[in-house]
């Protein structure tokens, strides 16, 4: 069960009295001050409660926010895009309907996008695969992040997504590879790149496509090495630990930010993006074109230079004296 | 010799003479095979050809003409996540330092193979099960931009459970640095070849084990993106033996070769042969002179 939608039912509870209030006829002048009073009330007891329930969250709440049924999807952004074509296929064998791509119009902007498709309800998702992408997928990316490159197109993504699909015919169509070729691509290509995490960042399938100029991310969103059921079941054998899990693994925006591995946070509505979802797609494609608009600016040949110091440096160790031990004979 | 004599001298002391010590069961035909007929063997079963697990040096030692310099081995491990869960990631480290002998999961430097200089990369799976963390993706860059400098072909043996969690995404993220160290260094002109040894799994056999020029695989070696066990709880049902082997992968065009221990460095050998003059190669010190002495 989502902690958070447990979480938001005394919400729920109050919404539905405000709005029956709000319905209410009244006769006169001072019912209706007094309404309005009544009404003015529980509205500012509904904001102390989201500011109690939402104003302080953990790892593994946001873990949960990134979960949430409600919570905006890749489809929810790409309506609020000028206009968008989609492509399909790898050219090889399928359509993988978990990796949705293809050109489009940002704020006037032509654009390669590609995104991990969630989907909204069951059905849905067992079409999109939960989003989790295949060999086909990542071989899609490849094809279009290829053709973006020779068009000039920037490239835009969006990630969402548990993992790579973890399937026997993933495995048989390597997997592997299709993700290797992903990044390969993604560091080959001359045009910016900006990837959004915008709900579950999960592992290398995700990287497949944030290996970006700039990765911006939502203030709920998490980015992780390992799921926290995964990596609990590892580590304790015992999944039902992920909370635990969550919070050692630094995986929400604020921790990624310290590491330089996210440049950039857009904060979300109190309670979640879902309480306010156009207004914060709105913000966050905001923020994708600024960065478009800040990375257009460099000579063309400095982007892959500055995509390489960029990775290059990130990660933290130590240097050890080591006496140089040369054995010749 | 690539094993400094301390360390050799470490390990003999280490062994109790005790029966365990002198004999091995063969976890896959059951025989008893004398440990120093083992090792003589390059770890491999003389009954039914089971290849044991090798460490990086004894591997080194199974390759290299008889010089091997060591470089990127002051690159160690800090703890940038303060990381605990049953022990500390510090006290796991000391603890994989002591009983494997390693500074980190990959050992890197340059050496020859019959002739031919090369960069070699091994990972060891008995430093934390060969997970790739900042140490890992720092040294393989490192040497891929060592290598590329010299224009010396580069060979990599990869044996990994993935990226390593106690250091978070700051371990996913070498998946990208080495992804672009492989970039530069092959658009530069120069040849990588991978070895995928058992198991090559996560987040190093989708970077710079499947992105090499050739593709080797170890007989018999596990060989995926997703561990075998989450595949099963997935799918819900068991899955076939050769599920995930390097036979398996062969069969499925992922990879090039699959090669046994014994003829392995020929292959490799040969392989140099084809993409590298060998008039041109110099001998190593030559080739890496900075670092003689
Ligand atoms: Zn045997």
């Amino acid at each position: 069960m989502n902690v958070i939608v447990e979480r938001e039912r005394p919400l729920a509870e109050l919404e539905e009295r405000i709005a029956a209030l709000r319905a209410r006829g009244t006769q006169t002048a001072a019912d209706r001050s007094a309404l309005d009073d009544d009404v003015r009330m529980l509205e500012e007891n509904y904001r102390g409660l989201l500011r109690d329930l939402f104003g302080n969250l953990g790892a593994w709440e946001r873990v949960n926010m990134a979960r949430h049924p409600k919570r905006p999807i890749a489809s929810d952004y790409l309506a609020a895009f000028d206009q968008f074509d989609e492509l399909h296929g790898d050219r090889q064998f399928r359509d993988d309907p978990a990796l949705v791509g293809g050109f489009a119009k940002l704020r006037g902007r032509r654009v390669m996008v590609l995104a991990q498709q969630k989907g909204r309800d069951t059905r849905e998702n067992i079409k999109r695969n939960f989003g989790m992408v295949s060999p086909e997928g990542y071989r899609k990316a490849t094809r279009l992040m290829r053709l973006a490159d020779r068009f000039g197109l920037p490239i835009v993504t969006f990630v969402d997504t548990s993992g790579a699909d973890p399937g026997v015919a993933s495995e048989e169509h390597g997997q592997a590879e299709a993700i290797a070729s992903a990044l390969m691509a993604l560091t080959k290509v001359c045009v910016p790149v900006v990837a959004s995490i915008i709900g579950e960042g999960g592992s290398g399938g995700a990287l497949a496509i944030a290996l970006a100029d700039r990765v911006i991310m939502a203030e709920n969103a998490v980015y992780s090495v390992a799921s926290p059921e995964g990596c609990a079941a590892i580590l304790w054998g015992d999944a039902a630990r992920a909370p635990e899990a969550a919070e050692r693994l630094k995986l929400t925006s604020a921790d990624l930010l310290q590491f330089d591995i996210v440049d950039e946070v857009v904060p979300e509505p109190l309670g979640g993006a879902h309480r306010d979802a156009v207004a914060f797609i709105e913000r966050l494609l905001d923020a994708v074109d600024l960065s478009l608009r800040d990375l257009e600016r460099l000579p063309a040949g400095d982007l892959r230079e500055r995509r390489f110091s960029k990775f290059r440096r990130i990660g933290r160790w130590q240097e050890a004296h080591v006496p140089r031990v040369v054995a010749v004979p | 010799m690539p094993m400094p004599d301390w360390l050799s001298r470490l390990r003999e002391r280490d062994v109790p003479a005790q029966d365990a010590a002198l004999w091995i069961k063969c976890p896959s035909c059951g025989e008893m095979l004398y440990r120093k007929d083992l090792a003589a063997n390059l770890s491999v079963c003389s009954k039914c050809q089971y290849h044991f697990r090798m460490s990086a040096y004894d591997r080194i030692n199974s390759l290299v003409d008889d010089d091997f310099v060591e470089i990127g081995n002051e690159i160690v491990p800090g703890d940038p996540l303060e990381w605990i869960d049953k022990r500390s990631y510090r006290e796991k480290l000391d603890g994989d330092r002591a009983k494997s002998n390693l500074s980190e999961a990959v050992v890197t430097g340059f050496g020859t193979l019959d002739g031919f200089a090369v960069a070699l990369g091994v990972m060891d799976f008995s430093f934390r099960g060969g997970t790739m963390g900042t140490v890992v993706g720092e040294r393989i860059a490192h040497l891929l931009e060592e290598a590329r400098e010299r224009r010396l072909p580069c060979v990599i043996f990869t044996a990994s459970g993935g990226a390593r969690m106690e250091e978070g995404m700051l371990a996913l993220m070498q998946m990208a640095k080495t992804t672009q160290a492989v970039e530069r260094f092959t658009s530069a002109g120069n040849l990588y070849v991978s070895v995928l040894t058992d198991p090559t799994t996560g987040g190093v056999s989708a970077s710079f084990a499947f992105q090499s020029d050739v593709i080797i695989a170890e007989a018999r070696a596990s060989i995926g993106f997703a561990g075998r066990r989450v595949i099963e709880q997935t799918v819900r049902q068991r899955l076939p033996d050769n599920f995930q082997t390097a036979e398996f992968l062969l069969e499925r065009g992922q990879i090039d070769l699959v090669v046994t221990r014994a003829a392995l460095r020929d292959t490799l050998v040969r392989i140099l042969d084809y993409a590298i003059d060998r008039r041109r190669t110099a001998p190593l010190l030559k080739a890496v002179p900075e670092f003689a002495f």
